[in-house]
């Protein structure tokens, strides 16, 4: 096998890499924090008394884990229009990612109320807190807190998932690095960086988020 | 004289710099019964082990029927043995453990039959009816087909006995075997095993119940900090102590 | 929404998309397949191998896990062909779903091992089992309980990552539907079908797995 390995042509480019990488990360934040909201009010759904409220959010859950992203993001972007509703690229991968991450973090939320002690709810309510302020101020935060660790999880998940992004030609990572193979042909090294990228990209946030657990979690 | 069944000579172990057994002589004729009492870390839980080479040791000898486990003299030098036949030497003796372990994807029966048809190579019937057999003679005959989930703890522990026993061991080793268990399970597992000294099987064990020990036993060893302190027959050791330690230890073991 | 005229498209479409839903069928259980075996050793080498070898399969496990699935898909496509390895698309996406479930599966692997309290071992020891004896008797069957509900789940993102393969041309389901769009302009309704079949086989893969779950419990 002869190849010239040639990293200059990737390194050229390195600073639309970098550009690429910071918009996913950007989106992924973006996505997880709405998909926080949607998930929270689905778990929460999902515990309701009322039936109607239950099914409609387990329907949610089991609809969107089960259709692969890539649909989902082709039908926000592409057949959405039909009804009127025209997103931008942008826009439309992060309504997209939300409602995808809401359905696997309405799992996380709802695994993390389940194992909350019934106490907590009942102390709430005797100090005079209502319901929702009960929700509010002492249910979430303690839950929140307790699921941290697969919170994380899913945010490296979702992070990895924004390359799909590139499949409407949002500029991140992945968008450029198809533009740079097909400009220099350098598909080994171009993919090598680019793979690289995601990996220390995934470790630094891992690494960070580890910080952010372990200064947020509940002393034990 | 017979060969011993057991036989320890200067047996030195260390776990990383720490040594936890600085040269344990002990010698076990067939049929002998001996308990070894000690507080934590004394080294008593760590000798046991060292006989099945569940742990390793590094300096000494133990040696089962006349048998070394474990390593072998070869030019001078000490050599372990191969995977194959430490497993061999392992079927020697039996052991039941402090927390059962139990295969919990298998019925009592099965985990009795396991040892008997994988390594001794028993024919499936033949094992099933020592299996049979042996869970019989420690009272749980009853739940043969029941999973380990399905068991009281006391009735864990003697089908654990019986998973070893059945192996035909020639020592059986016991590692706090009741110290798991709720106080009311403890005796009919205290029965079985006083039971099978009567029948003159070589046991080993290490317990905390005093009472037992002293009742079961032809021979009690104290340990501390991984020496011998003291040993003798059980009237010996417990009614008349020799050493401080000892006495302190009986003194905070409630013993009367 | 055209539902008539979508249900007319699809039925005038049906051999292709079929072949599609055949196709997708194909691609997942092949990399399934394939990645599971694989994902067996790299379980067994990271939790019984000595120290080189644990450090060699943990850099090919997590540069896997680290890079999106997206980007293996195309690193697979382009670099393979240029070292002179050529795999037509179809070939080249189902290395790279294999490689990606491997990974996948060598951590649940490894976890559900790790899992199993020692006191098994050292009772399987203290009977005078082997170890390949002590792993097919003792370990793997504690270890299969725990290992298959997530591998279920890698099962149906596998199902779900073979959508990707669109990108480079395989014509699997997902592509096979968009074709009929481009045909049709009935995006919004036919997106949907797309979504409906996904959903379906990844219900029956979860169905199933839920069966086999409650087949092989321990009673306890």
């Amino acid at each position: 096998m002869d190849y010239n390995f040639n990293f200059a042509a990737v390194w050229r480019d390195f600073d639309l890499l970098m550009a690429g990488l910071g918009l996913g990360i950007f989106l992924a934040i973006i996505s997880i924090a709405i998909g926080c909201v949607i998930g929270l009010l689905a778990a929460f759904g999902m515990l309701s008394k009322n039936r109607a409220i239950r099914v409609l959010s387990s329907a949610y859950v089991s609809a969107i884990r089960n259709t692969p992203i890539l649909v989902l993001i082709l039908f926000t972007f592409f057949a959405l229009p039909q009804l009127g509703i025209r997103l931008g690229k942008i826009e439309s991968f992060i309504a997209t990612l939300s409602i995808y991450s809401g359905a696997y973090l309405t799992e996380v939320f709802r695994a993390g109320l389940i194992a909350l002690p019934i106490g907590l709810r009942e102390a709430g309510l005797t100090i005079g807190l209502t319901e929702q302020r009960t929700k509010l101020f002492i249910t979430i935060p303690v839950m929140f807190r307790n699921v941290l660790p697969s919170l994380s999880n899913n945010f490296i998940s979702l992070f990895k998932d924004t390359s799909l992004a590139a499949a409407i030609a949002v500029p991140e990572l992945t968008f450029y690095a198809r533009k740079i193979n097909v400009e220099t042909f350098r598909v080994i090294e171009t993919w090598m960086v680019v793979s690289l990228m995601y990996v220390a990209a995934c470790y630094v946030i891992a690494a960070i988020l580890r910080r952010v657990e372990s200064r947020l979690a509940i002393p034990r | 004289m017979a060969t011993p069944i057991l036989e320890i000579k200067n047996l030195h172990k260390r776990f990383g710099k720490l040594e936890v057994l600085k040269g344990i002589d002990l010698t076990m004729l067939q049929g002998d019964v001996v308990s070894l009492i000690g507080s934590s870390g004394s080294g008593k839980t760590t000798l046991l082990r060292c006989v099945n080479l569940l742990e390793d040791y590094e300096d000494g000898i133990v040696a089962v029927d006349g048998e070394q486990i474990g390593f072998k003299e070869k030019s001078g030098r000490r050599v372990r043995l191969s995977e194959k036949e430490i497993a061999r030497q392992r079927a020697m003796t039996g052991m039941a453990f402090q927390h059962f372990n139990l295969f919990p994807h298998m019925t009592a029966i099965n985990n009795v039959m396991l040892g008997l048809i994988k390594t001794r190579g028993t024919p499936k019937d033949e094992a099933y009816s020592i299996a049979e057999k042996w869970l019989e003679r420690v009272g749980v005959r009853a739940r043969k087909d029941y999973f380990p989930g399905q068991l009281s703890g006391g009735q864990q522990q003697r089908v654990a006995i019986a998973r070893a026993i059945a192996m035909n061991p020639k020592l059986m080793l016991f590692d706090e075997v009741t110290s798991a268990l709720d106080p009311e399970l403890v005796n009919e597992v205290l029965a079985v095993i006083q039971d099978l000294a009567k029948d003159g099987m070589t046991m080993l064990l290490v317990t905390h119940e005093m009472q037992f020990a002293h009742d079961v036993s032809s021979r009690v060893v104290f340990m501390q900090d991984g020496r011998i302190g003291e040993a003798g027959p059980p009237e010996q050791l417990f009614r008349s102590p020799k050493s401080e330690r000892l006495t302190l230890f009986l003194k905070n073991s409630k013993f009367h | 929404m055209e539902i008539l005229e979508a249900i007319i498209a699809v039925w005038a479409a049906r051999w292709p998309i079929l072949d599609g839903i055949g196709n997708t069928l194909l691609i997942s259980g092949v990399a399934i397949a394939w990645g599971t075996m694989l994902g067996l050793g790299v379980g067994l080498l990271l939790t019984y191998g000595n120290l080189g070898v644990r450090l060699f399969v943990r850099i090919y496990s997590d540069f896997l896990r680290g890079t999106p699935v997206f980007v293996l898909i195309l690193a697979c496509f382009y670099i393979l062909s240029v070292i002179g390895i050529d795999l037509s698309a179809f070939e080249a996406g189902i290395f790279a779903l294999t490689l990606f479930c491997s990974s996948h599966v060598g951590e649940i692997v490894r976890g559900a091992l790790q899992a199993i309290p020692r006191g098994q071992t050292e009772a399987a020891k203290s009977i005078g089992l082997t170890f390949s004896q002590t792993l097919f008797s003792v370990l793997f069957p504690q270890a299969l309980r725990q290992i298959l509900p997530t591998w279920v789940n890698t099962a149906t993102e596998i199902v779900k990552a073979s959508t990707l393969l669109s990108i480079i041309g395989v014509v699997e389901l997902l592509l096979s539907v968009q074709q009929v769009i481009s045909r049709a302009y009935l995006s919004m309704e036919l997106y949907f079908f797309a979504g409906f079949v996904y959903f379906l086989i990844n219900f029956a893969i979860e169905k199933t797995g839920r069966y086999v779950e409650r087949k092989v419990a321990i009673p306890s």
